[in-house]
């Protein structure tokens, strides 16, 4: 059967760099296609450019046989290309329904009123997606698997020959990510032709009839996902080489006072209880990770740490009692918190983002150190030029993680720095982090979701598990204590 | 619902009023209606199609300058003018936003300002046939000059333009064009032109702010450049529409009326009634973001919640 997507030897160049290199595929319908690949592969760009978010330098994009490459955005999606949106920017005053709505109304400035068949077809969409018994709350008090439903309402709505869905799965339990997948297939029942963007092959492997995988622009690799999973280079470029555990030497944190004392910490938002009397404290030079799912209450304990959210209970650095001090001064004092949105500033280089972080060491200082992070993160200075915001998401990690070394912080706060990054990348970054370890005394409390990621560094392991600590204990004996439950 | 009700109800209060109260206040009102239809149209760009036109007094001015021009010199009728004044500030809209749109960010903000400069000075320069800073008399005036006519047109104006406004930012388009505002990309994807749908916009305040320009000359006999095109006339237009709530519509029109009444109330002042307004203006945008008809949902909330 012809293919309802057809893409042809695209290729995109944002400056010198080459994002999207001769790449060619296509989707017949009913047909679900993986388009995989790490971060920085190109494969955001590829759907991009599809969408006409952004216009390719050469090549294809045939829609059931019209080359639509090039046409602005909104006549694609006319031409038939539906996007789900990985985040979702919801009209907050409108309620859920008028959301799904505005996506069925005629691109007209003359009807004005939508008529009962709007009205009909908007519930029915709902219903399908499963939020007939929110439609008519607003968006901002929907948990996070709703606001995903809703946005995979607005392309079912449309009804698009091809329907895009960017990382499906992203920050959905494994029941939600059941759902997800039946409404996706049902997409492929219906005739659609989809292409799901994900990072790793596994999370989609279920669902996809074919694989795409990507790296730096390039097709590596097409197939079945098993096939795919067992290509040589595709292992190369994800698995990368194992990650390496290496003891240090024992320090001797035993009749000191801590560094961070928390001590019975609460935290509600309104009536909910994101911190339940949550005591943990961090040694001079200690490498401590609170391993935990999203939303068991992690950002919320640094928050509290750093003087970001109200709560009951004490926190203490270096013996003082931080109750009282801004957030400022708190940075200020020496615990500086890198959190897992990045807060980067997007429009300055990278070179003055660094600088930014070192705004207040005196000058001779401020230069070794900064020799010393680019030798931690040598991508950093190729890219010392470079908007911060050009930067692949993890890239822009390690230039988050090194802007906050240049503070000279007492304690780093690392919160969630795997979140969305791909394995190639955490790799890189664990190595980063491990030289750290074994080269400064950086005292480090890190949050993660990601076990594997977060147990080979620490000294010491929290488990924080909806809103309270629910074990402690040395890393070694995490998996068999604490590992089976943890998922 | 509850939006229409308590502006009818306001609506047949402010009819009522010219058998209650004296010509002086009724001529400060009428001011107060047109700088609120004013408000009420850049309400409109700003709270919906997420633009900042700092330059609204381009629009009204071109309106009003054209009736001027054409009242002052052919003696046109003044329904002719108006149709004239409504022609001329969508054409120069449009000459002003078709390129503006194309850039994004503030510099759509910088070309609006720059075209009130630009008027201006054009005004100045060919002060033969515009009367220049001194101004245009005009041969006609509504209700050759009865101040309750003149009040009641400007009230009905005003009525008009707001449920027109109103209705329109309640409309599909509506929600089209808070959609464009807030998240161009996403909004193109779901298969609407943006830049049409913010032009559209554009040209319907530009049509409102050069009516409301012309029929505020017409109301007063005369046109100058301090009544309509200065950057003061705009940026009270401005703060009263986010003084009294931004994306509500209704709420410019409260704003703006109040900021003219206020500084009229301050007049024994002096020149310190700017500076009390300004600075009461400043805390109000300071404290309650969501101006006075935020502060109202707001309060209506806590009295709601405590009640139950």
């Amino acid at each position: 059967m012809a293919n309802l997507l057809e893409v042809e030897g695209l290729t995109k160049r944002f400056g010198g760099l080459v994002a999207v290199k001769d790449v060619s595929f296509g989707i017949p319908p009913g047909e679900i296609l993986g388009l995989i690949g790490p971060n920085g592969s190109g494969k955001s760009t590829v759907m991009k450019l599809i969408m006409g978010i952004e216009r390719p330098n050469a090549g294809a994009v045939r829609l059931d046989g019209t080359d639509v490459a090039g046409w602005p955005t909104h006549r694609i999606a006319r031409a038939g290309v539906g996007l789900v949106f990985q985040h979702s920017r919801p009209l907050h005053r409108q309620t859920v329904l008028e959301n799904i709505k505005l996506a069925l109304l005629p691109d007209s400035l003359t009807r004005l009123f939508a008529g009962t068949d709007i009205e009909n077809r908007t519930r029915e969409i709902a219903a399908r997606v499963g939020l007939s018994k929110v439609m008519d709350r607003l968006p901002s008090t929907l948990p996070f698997a709703d606001l995903r439903r809703m946005e995979l309402a607005k392309a079912i709505a449309r009804n698009p020959k091809v329907v895009l869905v960017d990382e499906p799965f992203a920050g959905l339990t494994s029941a939600e990510v059941r759902d997800f997948s039946e409404l996706i297939a049902s997409f492929r029942a219906e005739g659609h032709a989809v292409l799901l963007v994900d990072h790793n092959v596994k999370s989609v492997a279920a669902l996809v009839d074919r694989v795409f995988a990507m790296y730096l622009g390039e097709r590596v690799a097409v197939g079945t996902a098993d096939e795919v999973m067992r290509d040589e280079t595709v292992r190369r470029v994800y698995l990368g080489g194992a990650i390496e555990t290496a003891t240090r030497p024992e320090r001797d944190f035993q009749g000191r006072p801590p560094l961070l004392q928390v001590e019975d910490v609460s935290v509600f938002y309104g009536k909910a209880q994101a911190l339940e009397r949550v005591s943990l404290h961090v040694g001079e030079g200690e490498f401590v990770s609170v391993v935990g799912l999203n939303g068991a209450g992690k950002t919320t304990l640094f928050n509290a740490i750093s003087g970001l959210v109200p709560y009951a209970g004490t926190v203490r650095f270096a013996t003082e009692p931080l109750r009282g001090r801004t957030a400022a001064q708190i940075a200020r004092g020496g615990v500086v918190q890198c959190p897992e949105s990045r807060e980067l500033f997007g429009e300055m280089s990278v070179r003055e983002n660094l600088d930014l972080g070192g705004q207040h060491l005196p000058r001779d200082q401020a230069e070794e150190r900064l020799a010393w992070l680019l030798d931690l993160f040598p991508i950093l200075n190729a890219r010392a030029r470079q908007a911060a915001r050009t930067l692949s998401g993890g890239e822009q990690q390690m230039l988050a993680i090194a802007r906050a070394l240049m503070m000279q912080p007492r304690l780093l706060i690392l919160d969630e720095p795997t979140l969305g990054l791909a394995p190639v990348i955490l790799e890189q970054l664990s190595k980063a982090l491990e030289r750290l370890r074994q080269t400064h005394d950086t005292t480090v409390l890190l949050g993660e979701q990601n076990v594997t990621f977060a147990l080979p560094h620490a000294d010491r392991v929290y488990v924080l598990e909806h809103a309270r600590i629910v074990w402690e204990g040395d890393p070694a004996r995490f998996a068999q204590e604490a590992g089976t439950g943890y998922l | 619902m509850r939006s229409w009700i308590s502006a009818a109800v306001v609506g047949v209060v402010l009819a009522l009023l010219p058998f209650a109260v004296g010509s002086y206040i009724l001529g400060l009102l009428v001011f107060g209606f047109y700088y609120a239809v004013f408000a009420m149209s850049w309400d409109l760009l700003f709270g919906f199609a997420g633009e900042v036109n700092f330059g609204p007094s381009f629009l009204i001015g071109v309106g009003a300058y054209a009736a001027a021009l054409l009242n002052h010199y052919f003696n046109t009728p003044i329904p002719l003018c108006l149709v004239a004044a409504a022609v001329a500030a969508v054409v120069a809209g449009l000459i002003l936003a078709v390129p503006a749109l194309r850039l994004t960010g503030p510099y759509f903000g910088l070309i609006t300002l720059v075209a009130v400069l630009l008027l201006q000075t054009f005004i100045v320069l060919y002060s033969g046939i515009t009367g220049g800073e001194i101004g245009l008399d005009l041969p006609d005036v509504f209700a050759n000059g009865e101040v309750r006519a003149n009040y009641w047109i400007a009230l009905a104006f005003m009525s008009i333009s707001g449920a027109i406004l109103f209705g329109l930012s309640r409309s599909a388009v509506g929600l089209i064009l808070q959609a464009s505002g807030q998240d161009r990309i996403e909004a193109a994807a779901l298969g609407y032109n943006v830049t049409k749908h913010k032009l559209a916009a554009f040209c319907i305040s530009a049509l409102f702010s050069g009516l409301a320009g012309a029929m505020l000359i017409f109301s007063q006999g005369t046109a100058s450049v301090g009544l309509v095109v200065d950057i003061a006339v705009g940026v009270q237009a401005i703060i009263g529409a986010v003084l009294g709530g931004r994306r509500t519509i209704f709420g410019a029109a409260i704003g703006a009326i109040f900021l003219v009444a206020a500084q009229e109330l301050l007049r024994p002042l002096g020149q310190l009634s700017i500076f009390v307004v300004s600075a009461f203006a400043l805390l109000v945008i300071l404290f309650f973001p969501g101006g006075f008809l935020g502060a109202v949902g707001a309060l209506g909330g806590v009295l709601g919640r405590s009640a139950r």
